[in-house]
């Protein structure tokens, strides 16, 4: 009883981080979009358009929430929610606070890893349940963008693993040094990479492709469906974020408490505009082009990073 | 042409596979067709077979509306064919009608003509270069291209109040002069630009990705450009030499100094970037139509308002942004036109999408859409 009642509780906490996260995300985008391309961004609801999001939250839950006729109407119904589960899932291992996490698990690297690479299910489901030539391609692109951009991205995590010798979060930021960041400068950028691939955003928004794919694996969805797919992006990326400042970036520095939360988050917020920056810079990559990052260029680089921070490990640490 | 629409039913190839064809209906209605155009594409994968562009749904039948409307009745019309360089077909029709009725335009309405479509040159290409950075997802790109592009169009609106339809060049001259001050602001946004798109072509062309994109997908041959009637910057990028402001030089152009600029491979990066190049170029032609210009009258004199040209037949053409634009117009000796038919480039250029988009991805076929820069307003008509 006490465990459904904190899987509540916890469920709850990790529902509401990412509407938060996606309210100040969505606007914060928007602003720093605006800010690259000369325009204001949202101005009129609220202070500095902070409300933006919320009206349009508004709006997105009173619209309609269409099926389509040739739809798998279970799976189309489901799979924003496979989506969703699994990313505010991972947040649960993040240490938010020095040496604590809600979830202080002692294979929490591995929880994080895997866990969200459930969402792709959800992807695939979601194209290919909506019965829609562009649907279909979005979510055959993301299920093998998303099962490639794996390798990388849990190659580059097992290195700060390696250095701190446990699979505790909390503990690998506890151990944090500012060497490790020279070290593995090499490890964050392909972690920083490989995470935009998983969330699928640009310069990696194959999945979903406006300019070829209408919406790609959404392009069927409405409302607050298509609302859900939205804040799995924006949980996703609170979540890559948050980790990987604490994982690369130190973390909260050991400082107690609030304080140290509070460091965690504007280092987050800082990889939050660096992934928006990226996204509002670059192109779109072709699909071979990102299956030959993802394998040919990201994977050995990680293998090789792994190896220096082993032999460091090895060398001096033991 | 009935069109034929393969199903979605596995077929088996030569080699005996089978091939699992997946039919996308990209359009009319679709974030980067440009406009309204469908194109039928038969995937296998990702991979294209076969990529049929249907046009028409933005036919309003102008060539035919024309023929109920007096000559200067039609330059309206003229307006809504390239609705991203309104200035050129007014300037195609007017040639022709000038022509018709063996009407001189004084020197000073020749270069207001030549200015302003220099700038339409900018501002079209941008619009092109802009497209395609939004089709290959850099919505920063396309921005950064539309502020140039509304520098210009402030710079008609101040011309002739409108930003998009002009209907400034009209038979025998232009409808106003140049307002005071015009020259001045004109010789500013002509003399920011430049650095403003070298930036540009920083940001997308110099950009790894936006490379990898474009590089070597689509690939046109010089003879190919030649056999399929392409021009404009899509022939050029295949290293065809053929623009007509210098292959038959019209108007004041021969008093001007410019290059014109020529790629060597026919990809979509080179189609892209010479229309960067392009306006860098029409920059300069601007500033030199600046200095050079004299004050005098901007419409020919003794010009009747209802023009009635002799019994027959004119065609002219001129280089518009997309290429050789070419008005046909027949007279009866009536007031109005007898037949009108417009030679498109946009046109021209569409029909190569089908050959170029074969065994490139999806990806690839918007992008070549947005490389061959097709408006559908003067491709349908």
């Amino acid at each position: 009883m006490s465990s459904l009642l904190s899987g509540v509780f916890f469920g709850l906490l990790c529902g509401t981080a990412i509407a938060l996260a996606a309210l100040f995300g969505v606007w914060w985008e928007r602003k720093v979009s605006g800010r690259m391309q000369m325009r204001f961004g949202p101005q009129q609801a609220g202070p500095a358009g902070l409300l933006q999001t919320l009206a349009d939250t508004i709006k997105l839950v009173l619209k309609e929430d269409v099926t389509p006729r040739a739809a798998d109407a279970r799976l189309f119904r489901m799979a924003p929610l496979l989506v969703f589960t699994p990313v505010a899932m991972s947040l649960l291992v993040i240490p938010i606070a020095t040496g604590w996490a809600p979830l202080n698990s002692s294979i929490g690297m591995l929880l994080f890893l895997a866990v969200p690479s459930a969402s792709v299910l959800g992807v695939l489901l979601g194209g290919w349940s909506s019965a829609n030539t562009f649907g279909t391609l979005g979510g055959l692109r993301g299920a093998a963008q998303m099962i490639s951009y794996e390798v990388p991205r849990t190659l580059s995590v097992l290195a700060p693993v390696v250095l701190a010798g446990t699979l505790r979060p909390a503990a690998v930021m506890g151990a944090w040094a500012w060497w490790w960041l020279p070290l593995l400068a090499v490890a964050f950028v392909i972690y920083l990479i490989s995470s935009i691939a998983e969330m699928n955003r640009g310069p990696f928004d194959l999945p979903e492709a406006e300019s070829e794919l209408v919406g790609g694996y959404f392009t069927d969805y409405t409302g607050i469906r298509w609302a859900i797919f939205m804040m799995a992006e924006y949980g996703a990326m609170l979540a890559a974020s948050l980790f990987g400042a604490a994982v690369f970036l130190g973390g909260t520095n050991g400082l107690p408490g609030l304080l140290g939360a509070a460091v965690l988050l504007a280092k987050a917020i800082g990889i939050v505009t660096v992934i928006m920056w990226a996204k509002w810079t670059f192109p779109r990559f072709r699909q071979d082009q990102l299956m030959q990052l993802a394998w040919k260029v990201l994977t050995p680089m990680a293998l090789v990073q792994l190896l220096v921070a082993g032999a460091v490990a090895v060398a001096w640490l033991k | 042409m009935p069109l034929e629409i393969e199903s979605n039913t596995p077929v088996i190839d030569e080699s005996g596979r089978s091939v699992d064809r997946l039919v996308v209906n990209i359009g009319p209605s679709h974030p980067s067709t440009h406009g309204v155009c469908r194109i039928i594409a038969t995937l296998d994968g990702e991979t294209v077979i076969k990529a049929e562009p249907v046009i028409g749904y933005l036919h309003r039948g102008i060539e035919k509306m024309a023929e109920n409307r007096t000559y200067l009745q039609v330059v309206p019309l003229t307006d809504r064919l390239d609705y991203v360089g309104s200035m050129y077909a007014n300037w195609a029709y007017c040639r022709a009608v000038e022509r018709l009725a063996s009407i001189t335009v004084p020197e000073r309405a020749e270069y207001i003509r030549v200015i302003v479509c220099e700038l339409q040159r900018i501002a079209s290409h941008m619009m092109g270069v802009g497209a395609s950075g939004a089709d290959t997802g850099a919505a920063t790109a396309f921005i950064w291209a539309f502020e140039v592009r509304e520098r210009i169009v402030d710079l008609f609106e101040q011309l002739c109040g409108a930003r998009l339809t002009y209907n400034y060049v009209r038979p025998g001259g232009v409808s106003a002069d140049l307002p005071d001050g015009w020259i001045e602001k004109c010789r500013e946004v002509v003399r920011w630009a430049p650095d403003r798109l070298r930036e540009l072509d920083a940001l997308f062309f110099g950009n790894m990705i936006a490379a990898g994109r474009m590089k070597g997908i689509g690939v046109l041959s010089e003879a190919d450009a030649i056999a399929w009637g392409a021009t404009g910057p899509v022939a050029r990028a295949s290293g065809v030499l053929f623009d007509l402001r210098k292959n038959d030089p019209y108007s004041v152009y021969p008093r001007l100094d410019f290059r014109v600029p020529v790629g060597d491979n026919g990809d979509c990066f080179d189609r892209g970037r010479i229309k960067l190049m392009e306006a860098i170029e029409s920059c300069h032609i601007v500033e030199q139509a600046l200095e050079q210009i004299e004050p005098g009258p901007v419409s020919a004199e003794g010009l009747p308002r209802l023009i009635r040209p002799r019994a027959g037949d004119a065609y002219d053409h001129i280089e518009s942004a997309r290429g050789s634009l070419g008005v046909y117009l027949v007279s009866d000796g009536g007031p109005r036109p007898y037949r009108m038919k417009v030679r498109s480039p946009a046109f021209c250029n569409l029909q190569l999408l089908g050959k170029l988009a074969i065994g490139h991805t999806v990806s690839d076929l918007i992008v070549i859409l947005g490389s061959l820069d097709p408006v559908f307003g003067e491709v349908d008509r």
